[in-house]
């Protein structure tokens, strides 16, 4: 390894995608937060008339939430991480930093579009993939940016092995270039038609039962590969570098590497449990989920394993704390995801509000949490300041923490009372409750829910005032530090 | 093999798409023409009912609503008759949605009718009284698109070979042909309907969504 004493990275994309990653990361969780509410008080979708119905933003909130606040983190996180792994700066080559900025201004108006074009109703109505198809030209631009973006800095590095953040980097780029450009094939029917009808219109090329197949594969690899694979890349950097202490187990991050690449793809099939899609795809779907447990916490354990003998570091870090319940609620939605996998948990947790309960403690405990850590841990480095106050970040933590813990608790059960009473029979075997009523019953969970997702939020608020403060007027430093991050 | 890989990128892209790529071959591929056969007798979507279905992509219904009644007596005693794949053979996309914060959709064609829509979508609560589903007035307004609807049915007829114009089956005709069809189809529901701009809309010759819903909710049979 050659020393890099010398060397200065260039973190100018970097910080263009931490701002990013804040403003996306507000506006999806305050769409959040409002369409968690509507549940509740239903009053709350007449705010904005036809724009502002659950139904019309709820896509608003997981597509900003997915391919604007995560993508934001991970790639802010990429151009970061990069530079410093690979023992090169992007300084060095003008042709990558101009690559890196048109990768993010590219980006930018393509997210700026999206957000409009949902907002009017332009949708093909696939989960996660809802967007028309000129914004999917623009999305593959943009990943093909990336993807330059990688294998140039990859290409000119001084550093010859790459470290386990950029094979998980490396396949977060391939899995969802393969996921989306096969999920989204669609024809834009004004062009078949011969100029008939809206430009932006397109219909599907797979129907029904293939199309579902098809959906739910990207559907739950897309949460795969950029829920779960960039931001294990991620920690395998920032838990070391914060806590200073080495990665516990080569051999275990290789086995839960390959073994989640290999494992990950076959468990779609659990979306579509009691459906019309062949059996044999079902019970693949099944065993591979469970089967999935073990990369999962391999990862998570090798992580929580490197803390072994510095765990005093989670009483007087905020950061390592921050990562630490991060990968903890990795390990607990890894291990909820298989269970909802199984056939007949699955016949009472399909189509309730236990589904989004775990995507949410994955999501909200694991990604953001990940990720707002990582940003905090780069901030210093990046802008050359300490960060602002360690207070702020030790209230956002327990404001974060309670607001998970009410949210994933009141949608359990609120899924499983749902699930229960859709199936309930009297002793004449004739169903007990109409729809409606197991609709009534939720009301105390849904507003739970809608105060977990305040809480939530303010942190989120705390988080971004932290950062810019940080950013404009912290007290500065003279050099860079080695691990822990320096906080007032 | 592993330390070797880490430093020869190329491989190591190779190597991990391989590894991913062919989980979906196996799962999607076997079954792909079984899957797309449309049961006997299913008829491709009308001009209006694809209009409809426009609406309930545009207003994004999946959010709330499923369209698949799964082989359990619970929900075939709610819902109707289990789904069938060919059943779904004309639908692009699939729109079995994921969740039911509302019931499922997939035979409300048999049990609700074009003035029950009609009330529903204007008001929820004045048929469901602690329904909390949002209104959705804007459809009684909103033109709904029939150019697009008869767009996609020619794309999907020229791509796809979905049976239009067969014996029997859906007419789709040249584009005027289509428009006026639609709007025949339009008439008589707008007939059972008693919201008055709907009525002078429809017989101004165009079709509110709310006209073009109903009729796709009513073929979900």
């Amino acid at each position: 390894m050659q020393s890099n004493a010398a060397l200065e990275y260039d973190y100018s994309v970097a910080k263009l995608f931490t701002f990013t990653t804040i403003l996306f990361g507000i506006l999806g969780m305050v769409i959040g937060t409002l369409i968690a509410a509507q549940l509740a008080f239903p009053e709350l979708n007449y705010l904005i008339g036809e724009y502002g119905t659950f139904s019309r933003l709820r896509p608003l909130h997981t597509n900003i939430v997915i391919f604007g606040f995560t993508l934001s983190g991970i790639w802010a996180t990429f151009y970061y991480v990069g530079q410093r792994v690979l023992k090169v700066s992007m300084a060095e080559s003008k042709f990558l930093m101009a690559i890196g900025k048109i990768h993010f201004y590219l980006y930018f108006v393509g997210a700026l579009l999206a957000v409009i074009t949902l907002l009017l109703g332009f949708s093909a109505s696939k989960e996660y993939a809802e967007f028309e198809w000129p914004i999917d030209v623009v999305i593959v631009l943009v990943w093909v940016l990336w993807g330059i973006s990688i294998f140039g800095i990859i290409g000119i590095r001084r550093e010859k092995a790459l470290y386990v953040s950029m094979w998980y980097f490396v396949a977060t780029f391939l899995g969802v270039a393969m996921l989306y450009l096969f999920n989204n094939m669609e024809v834009p029917t004004y062009f078949v038609s011969g100029g008939i009808g809206n430009i932006m219109h397109s219909v599907s090329m797979y129907s029904g039962t293939n199309d579902a197949m098809v959906q739910w594969w990207y559907g739950h690899n897309a949460v795969a590969f950029v829920f779960t694979v960039p931001i294990i890349a991620m920690i395998y950097y920032f838990l070391p570098k914060e806590s200073g202490q080495a990665v516990y187990s080569y051999k275990l991050s290789l086995l839960s590497f390959w073994g989640l690449m290999f494992v990950y793809l076959w468990a779609g099939g659990h979306h579509l449990v009691w459906s019309t899609v062949p059996d044999w795809v079902q019970t693949m779907g099944t065993v591979f989920s469970v089967v999935l447990i073990l990369p999962s916490w391999g990862s998570a354990i090798n992580m929580l394993l490197t803390m072994k003998g510095e765990w005093n570091q989670l009483t007087d870090n905020p950061l390592i704390k921050l990562m630490v319940l991060s990968s903890t609620f990795y390990m607990l939605s890894t291990i909820e995801g298989p269970i909802q996998a199984i056939k007949s948990v699955n016949a009472i947790a399909h189509f309730t509000d236990w589904i989004p309960g775990h995507v949410h403690d994955g999501v909200l405990g694991w990604v953001a949490l990940m990720i707002m850590a990582a940003l905090f841990h780069m901030a210093p480095r990046m802008y050359k300041r300490e960060i602002y106050s360690r207070k702020l970040i030790e209230t956002q933590f327990w404001l974060q923490t309670t607001g998970i813990v009410l949210y994933f608790t009141s949608l359990w059960i609120a899924g499983i009372t749902q699930g229960m009473m859709w199936r309930a029979v009297d002793e004449y075997g004739n169903l007990m409750y109409s729809f409606i009523d197991t609709v009534d019953v939720l009301h105390p969970y849904y507003v739970i829910r809608t105060v977990a997702g305040v809480l939530y939020l303010a942190g989120v608020f705390i988080f971004a005032y932290n950062m810019i403060k940080t950013m404009t007027s912290s007290r500065t430093l003279t050099e860079e530090p080695m691990f822990r991050s320096p906080m007032a | 093999m592993f330390h070797w890989l880490e430093k020869n990128p190329f491989f190591f892209a190779v190597g991990v798409f391989i590894v991913i790529a062919f989980a979906g071959l196996i799962t999607v591929v076997p079954d792909f023409a079984q899957s797309a056969r449309p049961v006997a007798g299913l008829k491709p979507y009308t001009v209006l009912e694809l209009a409809g279905k426009e609406v309930y992509k545009k207003d994004h219904c999946i959010a709330c609503h499923s369209q698949l009644v799964r082989p359990f007596k619970s929900e075939t005693d709610r819902y109707g008759q289990v789904s069938l794949s060919g059943e779904y053979a004309y639908d692009r996309p699939f729109l079995w949605g994921s969740k039911r914060t509302g019931p499922d959709l997939h035979r409300i064609g048999n049990y609700r009718t074009t003035d029950w829509h009609e009330n529903h979508m204007w008001n929820p609560k004045s048929v469901v009284p602690t329904s909390i589903m949002p209104a959705y007035r804007h459809h009684f307004t909103n033109i709904a698109d029939i150019d697009t609807a008869y767009a996609e049915a020619v794309t999907v007829k020229a791509l796809f070979a979905t049976p239009y114009d067969a014996p029997n089956g859906t007419k789709l005709g040249s584009h005027e042909e289509a428009k006026a069809a639609a709007l025949e189809e339009a008439k008589v529901i707008a007939g059972n309907m008693k919201n008055k701009d709907v009525k002078d809309a429809v017989a101004n010759g165009q079709v509110p969504e709310i006209v073009a819903l109903i009729a796709y909710m009513n073929r979900l049979k």
